[in-house]
């Protein structure tokens, strides 16, 4: 089990987004929007291009909190807010760098500060977790 | 618009799902997670947005104008295989912001009269 202090920096992972992934995202998750998957689709409603949906990211950013606590099974609370589109060109590894400053540690948990970046801009705000320790 | 009268009501959900391994390793492994035992935090979105969507749907708004704003998941029993749940959708806030109209629903997954996850999605309606 790994000790968690107010204030540590945890390290920094990284996650790479395409068109494949987010088609099987849609699968998995039921969320079929084209604008997700058809790039003439997400053109003609006025988006630059294909964007990721925004639980695929925080999904991802999920998985990063399940690896840190250890396991899925001690993540207690868990919220974003979607403030930037991740835009997903073709042919295109977007990288998504995640990383988390503790935040309050009791005897039982811990809080999580999540940091969610692509091409240096954050696309998730007000991101946190709660993990059991 | 939604009818104001609508917000603090629960719309309970008609039918029962139930989780299985297929499922969550399919959401899991969507996500790179390897550890499959258990659904990933964000899973709940699955069922949660559904039963959301019918609500919100049904009480007026245009689904094809919706964007996420907001989104949070409490969990209180990790959802595992097997867990037959049922999904109460309460609208818990309504409020127009420069024409659009921001819809906040809490989601209640619910298995044997507990609540396992509520999931709270914010969702804008765009002008």
């Amino acid at each position: 089990m790994s000790t968690f202090i107010t204030g540590q920096e945890l390290p920094a992972k990284s996650f790479f987004i395409n068109r494949a992934a987010l088609v099987t995202y849609a699968h998995a998750s039921g969320d079929q929007n084209p604008i997700h998957q058809n790039e003439e689709f997400a053109r003609s409603v006025g988006l630059e291009n294909v964007i990721a949906h925004g639980m695929y990211t925080m999904g991802l950013v999920g998985q990063y909190i399940s690896e840190v606590a250890g396991g899925s099974v001690k993540v207690q609370e868990f919220s974003a807010r979607f403030t930037k589109p991740v835009v997903v060109p073709a042919d295109v590894d977007v990288e998504l760098i995640v990383s988390a400053v503790v935040g309050e540690v009791s005897e039982t948990s811990a809080k999580l500060e999540v940091t969610a970046i692509c091409n240096d801009v954050k696309v998730l705000g007000m991101t946190k977790a709660v993990i059991s320790l | 618009m939604l009818n104001p009268d609508l917000v603090g009501r629960t719309f309970p959900g008609t039918k029962s799902t139930t989780i299985t391994q297929e499922s969550i390793e399919a959401f899991a492994l969507a996500l790179g997670e390897s550890n499959l035992q258990v659904a990933p935090p964000t899973y709940a979105i699955t069922i949660s947005l559904e039963q959301s969507q019918s609500v919100l749907v049904d009480s007026g708004l245009d689904w094809s104008r919706v964007v996420h704003g907001d989104q949070r998941f409490a969990i209180n029993k990790p959802l595992v295989a097997g867990m037959q749940i049922t999904c109460n959708s309460t609208i818990e806030s309504a409020r127009v912001v420069a024409g659009n109209e921001i819809v906040t629903v809490r989601s209640d997954l619910i298995e044997s009269d507990e609540v396992a996850v509520s999931s709270w999605s914010t969702l804008v309606f765009r002008a």
